[in-house]
């Protein structure tokens, strides 16, 4: 097992240094500059500019200094942002979009197994359409136009909830429920199939004919054995929802990370690209690395490849 | 096998809510108590607090004065700091200055500071100002915005690194006098003083802590009528009543909250349900969706704006070189059309190149007509002869400009009239901002968009940039000696009738050529609550918060 890990840990770094290389390329190829503006400056200020934030230097040493940068965590300050470090970016709207996500996957996960869990022990019946019906709309909605409703008819019709703006719990409900329905759904549909596979298995109809009782049956039995999909698609759900989403976060005004994924780009902020790029490949392959070592623990059967026993 | 399974379950569950909690905790504490004060304060209005709800676009890219350069900065920025001079119902008046004399050759301003004070009660003195004029032209800070100094003699051979900062021409007499030194009389030069690159920064607090801008607080000192007492990076930002502003007894406003929201419709959402109390440039603009609405409901208020939207010609392309093309393309413009359908926003069909916001441009020059067909015919058959073309479907144009609904939108419509009109098939390119920044810069185009907005209410700021072809903010690859030489001749004459009639010669020149098609005059959008009084947009698109109060 350890082995496993430290296996999987040296690819992880592999997989960074190959993301890194590709985003400096992608960075160095893409026209433009940090500093352009409709408004031109002499080329002397640009050069200025340039020496500041080391643009003038050759792209190795360049591609050295990101490096250099990435494994000791300092990405240096924002080329957009006067005076603000990548560092202080990351660490101010990260842990924003981390209680966002948290709570936007708390109400994915709750919502999808017991949208499921009714669909399943109701099959074909009335509950089963109702929970299916929402958990395809949950899916094929857009989150943008689906937070586009909510703002208009629970908070500006019903002055429920306020418009936007992230000053306390009450202004979170809405975000975390515009991201978490489309998760919700495609978890719904998971737990549902997998768990219509599992009451049709002999030992829930063994604990049938004890005269057990249909939900006691579904808690104790048959949801810990039909959840087994529903982890593998918890790992990649964490690292998307953790980190923010640009829409989400726009349409409601959060100081979240996700906008700073897409402005970065759109500013050319090499430093804040760079930044959030690693930040968020890290969180990406440890979520899967997580995911895979909880595999192996919750079911014996998955044998890790590397694995000695 | 169960046991652990149920127990590992468990764990994370476990795990799950920890991380929420801790989290959600540590978030939500300060802001929930915020809340509650805001909630509180909001029922006793009555001869209580008086707070103003704004929001902003997106997080102020730089907060220090001399280094900011987008207009979400200049919005709060004009009202945390204060120049030396300032704007009220257009004209310029005293504002950190009590008195300004001006010598007989207009080439030196002496300015006597009035016993204003910092927010931190240190008086304002004539060395703040100097200091932070000479950071902003000093080379190694990069200041984007340092030519807008160069008028002060030695700066600009200082700025590009060949004079030496005992050369300026900024004297610090004693504590409370300044005395500056123009390259040229500039009649325009206490407008400029009006502006955020001319503020003062607090000396001792600058030199101490080179980041003091990047954070609210008691590093952030200003001289303004407001102080910046919080800053959520990329959230909200919160702006005080300062309490040792020299006309404090005149600032009604004791608390403006601003918050940053990126979505034209959630703003439009916020200033419906009364979350906000004022909606428009700077402060968000006004979704295109909801003018509509607001026209009907009798709130929308429209204000002219120096400013203009111009497509530029690449006069060093093959066909674009020749005038008659140029000419023929720019008369073939049903402006009144587009705003009316498209834009919708009240602008002004733009026939000159300065706007009619612009002191002594209100009226029409009469340099062309809107979407004068028969003219822009005549000339396109010269231009073909010309160009030994036959037929003006031979021509094969492309309009260039940056990614967005608007600019396609507009792009779609005068396309159209070309091809209708002229028969001329013109292909639309668009690129991402950056991208075609740099097009624009390489004149790697025939035709493309851009919109210029005043830095100061005179005409110069938007005649100046094709004074030469190698002029950074020029982009077409025309000059003109003529043109040229009008121009610096105004820059030296000091009668201001005389210097308008110079810059209207200089302006008929440029309209005679066409290296730019005006389009409109932008208009500023804008609505508010019935309760707000005197939050009027000056010409240049500034809000003074100062003279904002709140009748609830």
């Amino acid at each position: 097992m350890l082995r496993y890990i430290f296996k999987r840990l040296v690819y992880i770094l592999i997989a960074l240094f190959i993301i890194i290389t590709a985003t400096f390329f992608l960075m160095q190829l893409a026209p433009g500059s940090p500093f352009a503006s409709e408004r031109d400056f002499p080329p002397q200020i640009e050069e200025q500019l340039n020496a500041k934030y080391g643009l003038d230097n050759p792209w190795y040493i360049q591609y050295k200094d990101y490096l250099v940068d990435t494994v000791s965590f300092d990405f240096g300050e924002s080329m957009k942002y006067k005076g603000r470090s990548t560092n202080d970016i990351i660490s101010e709207s990260f842990p924003i979009s981390l209680t966002l996500g948290i709570e936007a996957m708390i109400l994915s996960i709750g919502l999808g197994i017991f949208l499921g869990v009714i669909a399943a022990l109701y099959h074909n019946k009335f509950p089963d359409y109702l929970a299916s019906t929402i958990a395809v709309l949950g899916i094929s909605v857009p989150s943008f136009i689906l937070a586009g409703l909510m703002q208009y008819f629970l908070a500006y019709k019903l002055d429920l909830f306020p418009v936007s703006g992230w000053k306390g719990f009450n202004y979170s409900i809405l975000p975390a429920l515009a991201i978490a329905i489309t998760h919700a759904g495609f978890i719904a549909k998971l737990t549902r199939s997998s768990m219509l596979e599992q009451s049709s298995s002999d030992y829930v109809k063994m604990a049938r004919s004890k005269g057990l009782g249909k939900w006691t049956i579904v808690i104790r039995h048959t949801l810990r054995n039909a959840l087994m999909p529903v982890i593998t698609y918890l790992g990649p759900l964490t690292a998307g929802v953790v980190t923010g989403s640009f829409i989400i976060e726009q349409i409601f005004a959060i100081p979240g990370l996700g906008r700073h994924f897409v402005t970065s780009i759109t500013n050319r902020d090499y430093t804040v690209i760079m930044g959030t790029t690693v930040f968020y490949s890290i969180i990406l392959l440890f979520a899967v690395l997580i995911v895979d070592i909880l595999y192996s623990v919750i079911d014996p059967r998955i044998k890790l490849k590397g694995a000695k026993k | 096998m169960k046991k652990s399974n149920l127990f590992l379950m468990l764990m994370l569950l476990a795990l799950t809510l920890v991380l929420a909690a801790c989290n959600f905790g540590a978030e939500e504490e300060k802001p929930a108590s915020e809340d509650g004060k805001k909630e509180g304060t909001e029922e006793t209005t009555e001869g209580g607090p008086k707070e103003l709800n704004l929001v902003v676009a997106s997080e102020p890219p730089s907060m220090h004065p001399q280094l900011a350069t987008d207009s979400t900065s200049n919005a709060v920025l004009k009202n945390v700091f204060e120049g030396l001079t300032t704007v009220k119902d257009g004209e310029v008046i005293e504002a950190a200055a009590e008195k300004v004399d001006v010598s007989e050759d207009g080439l030196v301003y002496t300015f006597t500071l009035r016993d204003a004070k910092w927010s931190n009660g240190d008086t304002v003195t004539a060395e703040d100002f100097a200091y932070a004029w000479t950071f902003a032209l000093t080379p190694e800070n990069a200041s984007e915005y340092a030519s807008i100094l160069y008028p002060i003699k030695g700066a600009q051979a200082f700025n590009l690194g060949e004079g030496s900062a005992e050369d300026l021409g900024i004297e610090v007499v004693d504590e409370k006098t300044l005395k500056v030194t123009l390259e040229n009389p500039t009649p325009y030069f206490l407008e400029l003083t009006a502006f955020k690159t001319y503020y003062p920064i607090h000396k001792a607090t600058a030199e101490a802590n080179d980041t003091w801008f990047a954070e609210a607080g008691d590093q952030y000192i200003s001289n303004g009528p407001f102080t910046l007492s919080e800053w959520q990076h990329g959230g909200s930002m919160t702006l005080e009543k300062n309490a040792n502003y020299w006309d404090a007894d005149n600032v009604a406003l004791d608390t403006v909250n601003i918050s940053m929201v990126e979505s034209e419709t959630t703003a439009a959402t916020m200033f419906d349900k009364g979350e906000i109390d004022f909606l428009g440039a700077p402060y968000q603009s006004v979704a295109l969706d909801v003018i509509d609405r607001y026209k009907e409901e009798g709130i929308l208020n429209i204000s002219d704006y120096a400013s203009i939207y111009v497509y530029k010609f690449n006069t060093t392309d093959e066909i674009m070189s020749n005038v008659n093309i140029r000419k023929a393309l720019t008369l073939a413009i049903d402006r009144q059309g587009l705003i009316d359908n498209i834009t919708k926003g009240e602008q002004t069909p733009a026939t000159g190149m300065v706007p009619a916001a612009v002191k002594g441009f209100e009226e029409d020059r009469g340099y062309m007509k809107d979407n004068d067909i028969e003219e822009a015919k005549k000339a396109l058959e010269l231009g073909l002869q010309e160009l030994g073309l036959s037929d003006a479907s031979e021509l094969d144009i492309k309009l260039s400009f940056n990614t967005s609904e608007a600019h396609a939108a507009i792009a779609q419509f005068i396309q159209e009239g070309w091809r209708t009109n002229l028969g001329i098939e013109v292909t639309l390119d668009n690129s991402e901002w950056q991208v075609y920044l740099d097009k624009l810069s390489n004149l790697d185009y025939q035709i493309a968009r851009l919109g210029w907005i005043g830095d100061y209410n005179d005409a110069y700021t938007f005649l100046e940039m094709y004074n030469s072809a190698d002029n950074g903010n020029n982009d077409t690859g025309w000059e003109n000696a003529e043109y040229t030489a009008l121009l610096e001749q105004s820059n030296k004459e000091q009668d201001p009738a005389k210097r308008l009639e110079l810059l209207k010669q200089a302006e008929a020149i440029i309209m005679s050529e066409y290296p730019v098609a005006p389009i409109y005059y932008y208009t500023n959008l804008s609505v508010k609550k019935d309760y707000v009084e005197n939050m009027e947009l000056d010409a240049l698109g500034n809000i003074y918060l100062k003279y904002v109060d709140i009748k609830k």
